[in-house]
């Protein structure tokens, strides 16, 4: 019996254990997955849940129901992969062996990589939106909340879902607006990057959506440390920004096993092939998902079309044929905008977010880098897809490759 | 695309700013480049820092970051806030005849 192992049960680990529990005969594949975590976090749901528009029951499901009959689950920290041996070892000593590898250790936030982060303020004054603990005290700290000075504070890139800080910031404004204290509250966007968002047409639009909400933004900051007694954040080159409330998006870290393993760069990411998703050292071993080092998105969109490819490929290695598919950073991602509203970004590694109609040409039903209310209303129906079609592995009517079709050039694209 | 003439040479720039032929860059362009950036004289340390990044990009294709910078270079981030003010990682690579590092999204 040959063994396909699967590390990491979340977007792009359940999908692949989906697609290839339905490929591969079970008289000659024993298909595992490991995890630590037996509930799966609609994470596209955290972002909602500091406004009280999503409950922590609305993004909590077991991942047993995710999970086809033939598998084997077992739930349980890795201590390390020994890809010379084609072995993982688990928490208790167990060893495991395999035939192929499939690495979706996903990425977290490490709060505890920036000096002062985690200390008195943390929770206090400090919070999160990327874990369940974070944003339900966040919700609890907002619901008091009578106004003063907000920084949203990005630490460095990358971090999974690069729109999110955005979203986070219009949801705010607008929650504040209904609330009746907006005016009380002095919103900051401070960022490493030099704009608002890394490619110049969707940088300009979205810097755009942020100077119409009054949100003050500082660019060019790499927070250095957090002063807790007086409340600032001061980058490595001593600018300093006061807050009451900072809502941080630390540093996002590759899983520590990928660290112990050896197997990974500066961020613990596994230098993962761009095209094939075959690891750069190991033919046996494919990365998918926010666990790779790939220049997209860490989102699960990209999880999503990565998974078609690597299917592909992982059953070319499987058979001894040449890897013929080939990802080319396909991300799609609805933004919210605030007040029932929502744009749509659709890009890859070589053609940022244009405007548009998507998916059909001209008709949409969705606006590209637009605020529609329709593409609010396409995120808030991805939840249903997400949870019955998606971690399914189930077909989606979207193409894995990026289409140029109803995507328009800007007369006035920056030099 | 931008063309200036630094020490007596027609030198290109993209349109970020940077090098636009790695064929250019010579240690004396370094120079030039980092009195540019009011980067100021370079010294051993600032030039630990163009030999690791030219290395890195050489061997990666593309810039290391202020991370593994930090982590491999043997020069902390502090130190390369000092060498280097206001973005490190940008100015560095600039100076070593780089193109502007991609910032990941």
């Amino acid at each position: 019996m040959k063994q396909l192992l699967i590390l990491g049960a979340g977007t792009a680990g359940t999908m692949m254990l989906n697609k290839l529990s339905r490929a591969l005969d079970p008289k000659d594949w024993q298909l595992t997955i490991i995890d630590k975590d037996p509930n799966h976090i609609y994470q596209p749901g955290l972002l909602f849940i500091p406004f009280g528009m999503y409950s922590v029951d609305d993004i909590i499901k077991p991942k047993s129901d995710f999970f086809p009959g033939k598998a084997k689950v077992i739930f349980s920290e890795m201590k390390v992969i020994k890809p010379v041996k084609q072995q993982v070892e688990l928490e208790n000593g167990d060893i495991l062996h395999y035939d192929f590898l499939i690495l979706a250790t996903g990425s977290e936030i490490r709060p505890d990589e920036i000096e002062g982060m985690t200390e008195d303020l943390w929770r206090k004054s400090i919070f999160d939106f990327y874990t369940i603990e974070g944003a339900v005290a966040l919700q609890n700290y907002l619901d008091k909340w009578e106004g003063g000075k907000m920084v949203i504070n990005i630490a460095e890139m990358p971090i999974k879902c690069p729109v999110a800080p955005l979203e986070f910031t219009f949801l705010a404004d607008d929650y504040f607006r209904k609330k009746g204290i907006r005016e009380k509250v002095e919103i900051s966007f401070v960022t490493p990057l030099d704009a608002a968002f890394t490619k110049p047409i969707a940088a300009r639009e979205l810097g755009g959506f942020l100077k119409n909400r009054g949100v003050k933004v500082v660019t060019d900051f790499n927070i250095g440390r957090v002063d807790n007694e007086e409340k600032k954040i001061v980058s490595w080159d001593e600018r300093e920004v006061d807050f009451d409330l900072l809502v941080t998006i630390p540093t996002n870290m590759g899983n520590d096993v990928i660290k112990r393993s050896g197997m990974g760069d500066e961020l613990n990411f596994v230098p993962t092939d761009k095209h094939t998703l075959q690891s750069k050292e190991w033919p046996n071993i494919f990365v998918i998902g926010d666990a790779t080092d790939l220049p997209s998105s860490k989102a699960g969109s990209v999880a999503h079309f990565e998974s078609e490819i690597l299917f592909e490929n992982l059953m070319a290695a499987i058979n001894g044929e040449e890897l013929s598919a080939s990802f080319d950073g396909h991300a799609n991602c609805f933004i919210e905008s605030g007040d029932g509203k929502g744009l749509l970004i659709d890009f890859n590694y070589d053609t940022e977010p244009l405007p548009g109609k998507f998916p059909i040409p001209k008709v949409g039903p969705f606006s590209l880098l637009k605020e529609t209310r329709m593409n609010h209303l396409g995120k808030l129906g991805f939840k249903w897809v997400y949870w019955n079609l998606l971690l399914k592995g189930k077909d989606l009517p979207m193409e894995s490759s990026m289409s140029m079709a109803g995507k328009v050039f800007p007369e006035e694209i920056p030099a | 695309m931008t063309t200036e003439k630094i020490a007596d040479r027609q030198i290109e720039f993209d349109e970020d700013g940077f090098l636009a032929n790695r064929e250019d860059w010579t240690e004396e362009l370094a120079q030039e480049l980092a009195y540019m950036e009011d980067v100021g004289q370079l010294t051993d340390k600032h030039w630990k820092v163009i030999r690791f990044m030219q290395a890195e990009y050489d061997e990666k294709g593309d810039a290391p970051s202020i991370r593994k910078l930090n982590k491999e270079s043997g020069v902390s981030t502090k130190e390369l806030y000092q060498l280097f003010p206001k973005g490190p990682a940008k100015k560095a690579a600039k100076i070593a005849g780089l193109p502007k590092p991609k910032g990941c999204i």
